[in-house]
């Protein structure tokens, strides 16, 4: 367990070096989120009656969203890993006593975290201080902030799972960007980063809502906004657990048995 | 010219010798655009209009957008990339050549996949066209063209002025990204819908407007005034502080000696 903190640590110190960037990265978040709650706000003033959720409850969504980019952005995908796989660095760490599953997990979710981490809390207070119903209000219940936090933990796992697999298949193509734009582009529309999952119509929301894909973001910023009330968030955050159960079990098999016939090409 | 149809060549051979991993990314790059629009045709499909534009209105803003944005990715991408071309060093090689920095820098990429986002802009055209209410004239097919030819120019100013900043910070760069990114997202949509105050930075700062928006009134029979249908060509002259700040970069360059 010791080694794999370490891994992490290392990954999240490095992850913390780029501050200009996250500055950078800061405003341009903060002017995305003004463009889309302004774009949003264009529809709900032509019919506000067909608005699926409470304009103060998006703008929430909204905010948690660019807020916490860097956690659920689909297409961050290490590229240190890629490159070992293209590159045939993978053979140094197939030599460490390490299970290379728990190591790149452990790695993506640190740079997934401290990339947040440095993003999150401007965004957070300014959009706190917003005028209602723009900005970002209180969680809607003691409940459902504690909800909320276990599915953000959760929702991570998912996605990281999610990528795990991505990875894995770059053992089996000579140039994994033909699927990872392919898998970036499903997580992003399913996962209700486009759009948010109550705009989908009725019949595709009962679909979207079972894959794992809502598991991601979906999931807790509903949560944290009030439009999945707790007793509901409990069902769906048993459901994050079950997909990332499942994800991971995949990815571990699925590594286990390419690792078995991995060739390392000369060099 | 000649000079850059050979280059244009060698660089489709070069990325054709990774056939499967090009129509990969291609068809990624239709699906990218592709659900972009299926995000705005179930907001539509809830919604039916935004502010008194239809859907078969604003899918007209969308190929237009789409379209400008995915030819100035493709031919304009050595801008894009610029950064690298400065932390390689391979910009010091570019300066020795007897030919014009933007012409090398032109021909230094090009980013074929795109294909794919034209692709769909084409497949949304193409379904958009008989439903968007405009009857068709020689004359406003001739506005459509321009509307898109002056999109690749602000495109391609755009990337320019990211090339020219490169020139004085690696970092920090991500920024640009609200005015190409964002103006691909949000310029799907009539850009008035976002209020004035946005309307006017966009006609008169960044002139998305002028090639975006106000033809695209005239078209659809919004606005009778037929010099609409020029304010392109005026939106276009924006290549001019763009180009004239990258030299002014340009002329400040320390290589890095790499």
């Amino acid at each position: 367990m010791k080694k794999y903190i370490s891994f992490f640590r290392i990954r999240f110190v490095a992850g913390l070096q780029y501050r200009a960037a996250a500055w950078a990265g800061v405003s341009t978040q903060f002017v995305w989120g003004f463009l889309s709650i302004l774009l949003f706000r264009a529809f709900y003033e032509t019919s506000p009656g067909s608005f699926p959720m409470e304009f103060s409850q998006l703008s929430g969504y909204l905010w948690l969203q660019q807020a916490f980019l860097g956690m659920f952005m689909a297409w961050f995908l290490d590229p240190e890993i890629l490159e070992s796989v293209t590159s045939g660095a993978i053979a140094y760490e197939l030599c460490r006593p390490v299970n290379i599953y728990g190591m790149w997990f452990t790695k993506n979710v640190a740079i997934r975290l401290s990339r947040t981490v440095l993003r999150c809390l401007p965004i957070l207070l300014v959009a706190a201080f917003l005028p209602s119903p723009y900005g970002l209000s209180a969680p809607a219940g003691v409940l459902s902030f504690v909800l909320f936090v276990v599915s953000m933990f959760l929702g991570t796992a998912v996605l990281t799972a999610f990528s795990m697999l991505i990875y894995v298949s770059s053992f089996h193509t000579v140039s994994s960007m033909g699927i990872r734009t392919l898998a970036v582009s499903a997580v992003e529309f399913f996962s209700g980063a486009l759009i948010p999952i109550p705009f989908f119509p009725d019949a595709m929301k009962t679909v979207l809502n079972l894959l794992p894909f809502a598991s991601i973001q979906s999931t807790p910023f509903l949560i944290y906004v009030g439009y999945i009330p707790p007793s509901e968030g409990i069902a769906r955050i048993a459901l994050q657990l079950g997909w990332f159960a499942v994800l991971s079990a995949v990815g571990v098999l699925w590594m286990r048995r390419s690792l078995r016939r991995v060739v390392v090409q000369g060099g | 010219m000649n000079l850059y149809f050979k280059y244009l060549g060698i660089l489709f051979k070069s990325r054709m010798q990774y056939k499967a991993s090009f129509f990969m990314q291609s068809l990624g790059h239709f699906i990218i655009a592709f659900t972009g629009f299926a995000g705005m045709y179930f907001l539509f499909d809830r919604f039916h209009a935004v502010r008194g534009y239809t859907f078969q209105n604003v899918l007209l803003c969308f190929s237009v957008v789409t379209f400008a944005f995915s030819i100035a990715e493709c031919f304009v991408r050595g801008f894009d990339s610029f950064p690298s071309l400065i932390r390689s060093g391979e910009l010091d090689r570019i300066l020795i050549r007897p030919r014009s920095v933007v012409f090398q820098v032109l021909t230094s990429r090009m980013e074929f996949t795109r294909v794919g986002r034209f692709l769909t802009a084409t497949v949304v055209f193409i379904w958009a066209i008989p439903r968007c209410g405009v009857d068709w004239t020689f004359g406003k097919v001739a506005i459509l063209l321009l509307m898109i030819l002056g999109g690749v120019a602000v495109f391609s100013a755009l990337f320019m002025i990211y090339a020219g900043f490169s020139f004085f910070t690696v970092e920090g760069l991500e920024f640009m990204n609200i005015f190409t990114d964002g103006t691909k997202e949000f310029g799907r949509y009539p850009l008035s819908i976002y209020g004035k105050e946005l309307l006017l930075f966009y006609t008169f700062l960044i002139p998305i407007a002028p090639f975006q928006y106000y033809p695209f009134l005239y078209l659809i029979g919004h606005s009778d005034r037929v010099w609409y249908g020029l304010l392109p060509l005026a939106g276009a002259l924006f290549l001019i502080p763009a180009y004239a700040f990258f030299r002014f970069g340009l002329k400040r360059y320390v290589s890095t000696g790499s």
